[in-house]
């Protein structure tokens, strides 16, 4: 019994080593896997994750680069950056979006505004961007956000630079304004090659100067190559790039004469271009109405946006870039220097006037403006009183196509090539426009009407302002400038971009002469602008204009009592001065204004009194936010 | 006391070390605190805690080692009762952490009764075989396969699967060396295979998530695949001869997640290369097969049972977290035995290594 118990015991104890043998041969199996996927990871694959590793740690993080400012002549600061913060939230990271905005909203104030504007926002962004929720925040807002901020996952207040632009409304179709890239833009800059300038970049020029002038505003983009941790936090910089901040512009605009200028329009509406005739530099551009560029920066809600677009007044519309207008009258003394020129008249070639012009072996009368007509006409007096019977029998004997060929030479019907996109170009009638566009002969009535600038003829301000520009220096014609220099925002170098001629026409001096001393008896005692010309201590040569309104778009909602003052002509004034050596030429266009003499030649004259004389009219006013860059 | 009484106390204590498996633990300790102190951000604090918590367990292990086997056994029963009854008290009271129901607070601290399960449950069945060890049958297998399955599924609905598997591994390795039989093994394991259909329905989301994690990390880069991928990227940055230590880049920059505690063999290979991961992975095996020697020399069936289940258990705990952390086993939530940063695990794999020592020094003793 004894032996069998411990035999057994022998016999277990074997059993036992040879279960230990089993278990030691499990382990090192184990150990044997252990081995073989380490040798896998770290001999075998190792130059992968070597690289894996590496792209890990080091992430170049770009440094946006300070945009451009931008100047007034005299250094009156129109854009401008500041620094403020904005709340941000990266929708991937937030979790439950809405029960975060409602703990926001209980933490500060979120309005609808706000919530509208983000959630626009969020639809043009992709997850795992930062989308901002509101702007400019205060100071106790960062406070509370920074206390609050473990438990507010996916949101981030940050420090960003912020456009300003301080002339408001006044500028707005110059400067323009910047605004989110959007997916256009993004395909804009991609098919540029101009992506990798933009990491990092929020926002770029969407209109205007700003849109224009954006590579040079915009700077290039510096890149910090960071090490960085799981969490993307910056552990240490390994190398830098510096940013270069985008160039400072200046212009020749002058922001005190746009003001006495946008004063001078009283309530109407309208667009004037002024431009200086020995250079193209554009002095005063005004559109009236404006509206706040402001709004647009950290995009505008959709409320606002619709009042905007809807509204009657069409604020967005740039009147002196992209507003097309028969030039009327104003067209005058182009064609009488035409006439000159082609030797179809003499100044002393006089015509009596009776008040109304007829075809041959036609009864149809063109009228005159004034019924009764202007009795004996010269050249002379065709412009001081701007008599239509000259301009349809003077139409006549030129003839379309010679009219279309010498208006062409002042640029007229062509885009001016001014700084700025979008340019309309306007119209300048012919028989092969007519042609192609219509399908048409071309009919002599129309040539009629041509000679007081009626018809298909159509022109912007801005054009006008450079032909005008063109008669005054004699027949040069610059192309119109916004920027007169850029400046390097670390150097503070300066560089002037010279006026650019487009192209130099001869003209008979003595034509010109003629011309102009008509022009010059238009604001004198007599002619159709004496009161606008009243006591000027300097020559004025101008032309006054009325244009008729073609047509208001069709099924809009506009308010039918509105619509009488709507019908009203739009009154023009092309002017330069002083006369006999001019330092400013414009074109003025008050939409339903009337006549030319009546509501746009005193706009001028408040313009020409302010720029050569220094003398502002009662009760401009001194607008906040101007200040004068004292660098 | 004067000071030859001291002597004499802490003689006495030191009589029942195993040399040689203390200075490997040693050593390893040794490792483990370079590693720890890397994987912390050089934290002054965290180094501090872990010495602390190696001093401790160290305290903890010669008080075992001083317990003689017959008493040690004697423990099985009440602490496998205690585990029990706290498991229960979890499934009841217990705070839900991460989605599952693990820790049983007591007032200021909190405990997770399935670390006490670990060590109770191969005592409770080396008690319970050495018990029957003349007459043991089949039926007894069975008993002991209950005693298993209590813990196992009151684990399981924690839920915590890789914790219910290493503690029904642990007892399965005690009925392993008490003799099972192939033949059940084999049946056991093809049944397992069969039914692994029926337990991938069974299982939670998250579970099924890891597993498929496993198999592709990159579908869920920023969840559960980011620790598998850090942590691989890691370990192959390292290469052969690592990139220093406290220079792994994916260790100092925080990419390795829970770097100190269960993901800390991906600092370690990242900083020392394979090369000084299979120094540790021999480190490993010495104390495994010094515990493999103690089990093969024990003098009664619970020291053998024991002895070898502690060293199994021990390399399985090693293989689990390795496996995991370079990426061939789903994440469980399993430290790297001695490496990893964290008091109750170092306590309860030293109460392991002082019975170890207890059955190694005694049973010398018992011969002299």
């Amino acid at each position: 019994m004894q032996s069998r118990v411990l035999k057994n015991l022998e016999l277990e104890l074997a059993h036992y080593r040879n279960r230990l043998m089993v278990g030691a041969g499990f382990v090192l199996v184990l150990a044997l896997i252990l081995v073989t996927r380490l040798v896998y990871l770290q001999l075998v694959k190792h130059e992968h994750y070597q690289n894996l590793a590496e792209n890990n740690r080091i992430t170049l993080v770009p440094t946006v680069p300070n945009r451009g400012l931008i100047y007034d002549r005299n250094g009156s600061i129109l854009a401008e950056n500041f620094s403020g913060y904005t709340l941000e939230i990266t929708v991937a990271r937030a979790g439950d979006l809405d029960a975060l905005l409602k703990q926001l909203g209980e933490l500060i104030e979120i309005t609808p505004k706000h919530l509208r504007q983000f959630k626009r926002l969020r639809e043009e962004s992709h997850e795992f961007e930062t989308v901002p929720l509101k702007s400019k925040l205060s100071d106790e807002e960062v406070a509370v956000l920074a206390a609050n901020r473990y438990r507010l996952p996916g949101v981030e207040v940050k420090a960003r630079l912020f456009r300003n632009y301080p002339a408001g409304e006044g500028l707005s179709h110059v400067i323009g304004y910047i605004g989110r890239i959007n997916d256009r833009d993004l395909k804009n800059l991609r098919e540029s090659g101009k992506t990798p300038n933009y990491k990092g970049s929020t926002h770029i020029g969407k209109v205007g100067l700003e849109q224009y002038y954006e590579d040079i505003l915009h700077g290039r983009t510096g890149f910090e190559q960071m090490e960085t941790d799981s969490g993307g936090r910056a552990v240490r910089v390994l190398s830098q790039t510096p940013p270069s901040a985008g160039h400072d512009l200046i212009l020749h605009l002058d922001v005190e004469l746009q003001r006495v200028a946008e004063y001078a329009f009283g309530d109407y509406r309208g667009g004037l271009v002024a431009i200086d005739p020995n250079t193209g530099g554009v002095l005063a551009m005004v559109s009236k109405p404006g509206f706040d560029p402001n709004l647009f920066v950290d995009g505008i809600d959709s409320t606002t946006w619709k009042e905007l677009n809807e509204s009657i007044d069409t604020p967005m519309v740039n009147r002196p870039l992209r507003g097309i207008y028969p030039p009327g009258s104003t067209i005058k003394p182009f064609l009488a220097l035409g006439a000159l020129e082609l030797g179809l008249r003499k100044p002393s070639d006089a015509i009596a006037d009776p008040g109304y012009f007829s075809l041959p072996g036609s009864s149809h009368r063109y009228r005159d403006w004034k019924r009764e007509g202007h009795g004996t006409v010269d050249l002379h007096r065709s412009i001081v009183q701007s008599c239509d019977t000259y301009y349809y029998r003077l139409a006549v004997d030129m003839g379309v196509e010679r009219m279309h060929d010498f208006l062409a030479r002042f640029g007229l019907g062509a885009k001016t090539g001014v700084d700025l996109h979008n340019e309309s170009s306007g119209l300048l009638p012919s028989k092969e426009w007519k042609q192609r566009r219509w399908k048409q002969p071309w009919y002599m009535g129309e040539t009629v009407i041509a000679g007081i600038g009626q018809g298909y003829h159509l022109t912007t301000p801005m054009q006008l302002a450079a032909a005008t520009a063109m008669l005054a220096n004699g027949g040069t014609f610059y192309r119109p400038r916004l920027v007169r220099a850029v400046r390097n925002a670390q150097t503070r170098e300066e560089r002037v971009i010279p006026p650019e001629v487009a192209w130099t026409d001869r003209f008979d001096p003595g034509h010109m002469a003629h011309v102009r001393q008509a022009m010059v008896d238009v604001l004198k005692p007599g002619g159709t602008a004496v009161l606008a010309g009243a006591n000027a201590p300097y020559d004025i040569a101008g032309k006054t204009g009325t244009a008729q309104v073609v047509g208001i778009k069709q099924g809009a909602k506009y308010d039918a009592s509105k619509l009488a003052e709507r019908h009203r002509d739009h009154a023009l004034f092309v002017a330069f001065a002083p006369a006999e050596a001019p330092r400013i030429a414009l074109a003025v266009l008050v939409e339903n204004g009337g006549s030319g003499s009546g509501t746009a030649a005193p706009v001028a004259r408040a313009v020409f009194d302010y720029y050569l004389l220094g003398k502002k009219p009662e009760g401009v006013p001194v607008r906040e936010g101007y200040e004068s860059a004292g660098d | 006391m004067n000071q030859p009484a001291i002597k004499r106390v802490v003689a006495g204590a030191l009589r029942h070390m195993d040399g040689m498996l203390l200075v490997l633990l040693l050593v390893l300790l040794a490792v483990s605190v370079a590693a720890v102190f890397s994987a912390s951000g050089q934290s002054g604090a965290r180094l501090a805690g872990h010495l602390t918590n190696i001093a401790v367990a160290m305290a903890i292990l010669v008080v075992v080692a001083n317990i003689p086997p017959h008493i040690l056994a004697k423990l099985g029963p009440p602490l496998y009762a205690i585990g029990l009854v706290l498991l229960v008290a979890v499934a009841l009271f217990g705070e839900i952490r991460n989605g599952s129901r693990r820790w049983l607070p007591l007032g200021v601290t909190s405990i997770q009764p399935s670390e006490l399960m670990k060590i109770a449950l191969p005592l409770m069945l080396a008690w319970y075989f050495q018990q029957r060890e003349a007459i043991l049958r089949l039926r007894h297998f069975g008993v002991a396969a209950v005693l298993i399955a209590l813990p196992f599924l009151l684990i399981l609905r924690q839920p915590d699967l890789g914790t219910a598997l290493l503690i029904g591994a642990s007892g399965f390795y005690v009925l392993f060396f008490a003799g099972l039989s192939w033949k059940i093994i084999t049946g056991l394991g093809v049944a397992g295979a069969l039914s692994l259909p029926v337990a991938w329905g069974l299982l939670h989301d998250y579970q099924r998530q890891r597993v498929l994690t496993l198999f592709d990390p990159m579908s869920d880069p920023l969840g559960d695949g980011y620790h598998i991928i850090q942590s691989t990227i890691a370990i192959g940055s390292g290469g052969a001869f690592g990139k220093g230590w406290l220079s792994g880049t994916q260790n100092q920059l925080d990419f390795v997640p829970e770097r100190t505690t269960d993901f800390i063999f991906a600092v370690f290979s990242e900083e020392f290369g394979l090369l000084g991961v299979i120094l540790l992975l021999l480190l490993y095996l010495a104390i495994a097969a010094r515990g493999l020697k103690i089990a093969e020399q024990a003098p009664s069936m619970f020291a053998r049972l024991m002895a070898a289940t502690i060293s199994l258990n021990f390399f399985t705990y090693i293989f689990v977290n390795m496996g995991m952390v370079s990426g061939i086993l789903p994440v469980v939530g399993v430290p790297l035995p001695l490496m990893s940063y964290g008091g109750t695990a170092m306590v309860t794999l030293m109460i392991g290594f002082g019975m170890l020592m207890s059955m190694a020094t005694h049973r010398k003793l018992l011969k002299t």
